[in-house]
């Protein structure tokens, strides 16, 4: 009697990339908004970011349907979290929350790349970057998804930041303004679409300062 | 398919549970497991598609002021991509990589440069990570908990010895089910300086000197014969950091930054964390030859 195979995946891949940049008081998170499915596009306007509370917004890609999942257990665990103790979650805590979640689907994971910018309690600017279980750690910058592998050597190259692991310790935000960041970002989507089939259609950029939240669009190819 | 859980569990749960929503998210936390009739075989055929990679360079000793924690800071990611479910995961040392499902082929990336491979799991114990990266992030973390739990209830610090013990039986439980972890626990406790490795196949030895990862045999080297009992501090944390810089240079999956902890009576303290590339330069510093090799000379006339 021959092992039995497994005939379907649980998984899927729908693609996409996102980008996360952290300033000196700011913090800009970006993703496109293709969703695809092997080689056909299932939708060019999905969202990949959730804003999971006022100075937390996470841009997840992978497969979405675990993408949606994980974000609904968050902003529930937000939920709670805001009725025990009156007060938005910070965003180290809400990286530590989004670990742990993803810890606890160990041995079935949440087939999910996220990265998480906002603003800590002194309000600079912070990024997270996680693998699909869990293990994390705060950046200055970083990409996940089907187009990072392109997308990083170039951000390594403009924003090259110390290692926060040297001592003396080094500050590990890009002084770069808001502004050129945000250009950067589009400079970086622009390029990646040439270059990787499920990146393109429209890159969703949402920037957070101490003025709150603001979300702009910018066209790419669609093909 | 029971699987337990008691490790997790570091508090009593207040919270009834029930069947909906709301007291999913507020049960004690435990793993979902894949509804397969064959769990062993559906791990095994995820680790089985995987090219494991092994990059990273850890190592500890004891000398006669305390314990020297050294390690490199780069995670690889690499494996080739299959048509079995699998996940990208990040992986330092004896790696568990699963690997995504995109016709792709992956060499071997630098995932990241700056990974904290040392976990401080409380004032006077480090944990060394080597393996999967979320595995010992979480369960370094999780054992952290477990020996505050153990101060407040015996007022007293737990031993080294009762740290990695909780450790080890932990990862023993989970023997089978794809964790990866080769740590060393260090620490300081009423005994004197404890340095115990830990890995994920429940072995837990007792030593002096370890070094775990793709580049310890290369640390080994340098290591082994530099080492005497009595070292001050300095040539201590001098000998660590040397080891680090010699494995990084030689072993491609090892590099970054190379941190040295200290751990004595009062703690453990960070001596250093320096660049390996500047590190080269250091220990052999390019002179500028005043000498030319060959001199061009106007030909003589004819």
């Amino acid at each position: 009697m021959t092992k039995q195979q497994a005939n379907w995946s649980p998984y899927d891949n729908n693609g996409g990339s996102c980008v996360a940049i952290a300033g000196s008081d700011y913090c800009v998170i970006a993703a496109d908004t293709r969703m695809s499915t092997g080689y056909n596009i299932l939708t060019r306007d999905y969202s990949k970011i959730s804003h999971l509370a006022e100075k937390c917004v996470m841009a997840s890609s992978g497969f979405q349907a675990d993408v949606k999942a994980l974000q609904k257990v968050l902003s529930a665990r937000h939920l709670t979290y805001q009725h025990q103790h009156n007060k938005q979650m910070s965003c180290p805590a809400m990286a530590q929350l989004l670990s742990n979640t993803l810890y606890y689907k160990r041995f079935f994971p949440y087939y999910s790349f996220n990265v998480l910018g906002g603003l800590d309690s002194e309000g600079k600017g912070c990024v997270f970057t996680y693998d699909a279980v869990g293990s994390y750690e705060r950046v200055g910058y970083s990409s996940q998804g089907s187009g990072s592998t392109l997308i990083m050597p170039f951000l390594d190259n403009q924003l090259k930041s110390p290692s926060p692991l040297l001592l003396p310790a080094q500050d590990a935000v890009t002084p770069l303004s808001e502004t050129e960041a945000v250009d950067l970002v589009k400079t970086v989507f622009a390029s990646a679409t040439e270059r990787d089939i499920y990146t393109g259609d429209k890159v969703e950029i949402v920037i957070l300062n101490a003025s709150g939240i603001h979300r702009e669009f910018m066209d790419l190819r669609k093909d | 398919m029971k699987l337990d859980t008691s490790g997790l569990e570091s508090f009593p749960s207040l919270i009834l549970h029930g069947n909906d929503v709301a007291g999913e998210i507020s049960a004690p936390p435990s793993f979902d497991l894949p509804n397969s009739n064959d769990f062993d075989g559906f791990l095994k055929e995820a680790i089985q598609m995987v090219k494991p990679a092994k990059g990273t360079t850890t190592l500890a000793f004891i000398f006669k002021e305390g314990v020297m924690v050294a390690a490199d800071s780069r995670a690889s990611m690499g494996g080739y991509i299959c048509e079995c479910l699998s996940t990208l995961l990040f992986g330092t040392g004896r790696v568990l990589c699963y690997l995504l499902l995109i016709k792709q082929f992956f060499f071997f990336f630098i995932a990241s440069q700056s990974v904290k491979k040392i976990i401080e799991i409380n004032p006077y114990m480090l944990g060394t990570m080597a393996g999967g990266a979320a595995d010992c992030q979480f369960w370094h973390r999780n054992l952290g908990i477990k020996c505050r739990l153990h101060e407040l209830a015996n007022k007293r610090r737990i031993s080294v010895t009762g740290a990695s013990k909780l450790l080890a039986n932990i990862l023993y439980s989970y023997r089978g089910m794809g964790l990866s972890v080769g740590t060393m626990i260090a620490g300081w406790d009423e005994t004197g300086p404890g340095l115990y490795y830990v890995d994920s196949e429940g072995g837990r030895l007792k030593g002096t000197r370890f070094s775990v990862g793709s580049g310890s045999p290369y640390a080994y080297g340098v290591l082994d014969s530099g080492y005497k009992y009595d070292m001050s501090i300095e040539e201590a944390s001098e000998l660590a950091r040397r080891a680090i810089y010699h494995a990084t240079f030689r072993d491609g999956a090892s590099g970054g930054v190379a941190s040295v902890y200290y751990v004595g009576p009062t703690g453990w303290k960070k001596l250093s964390g320096d660049d390996v590339g500047e590190l080269h330069y250091h220990y052999n510093p390019v002179t500028p030859s005043t000498t030319v090799e060959q001199e061009m000379v106007d030909a003589a006339a004819a």
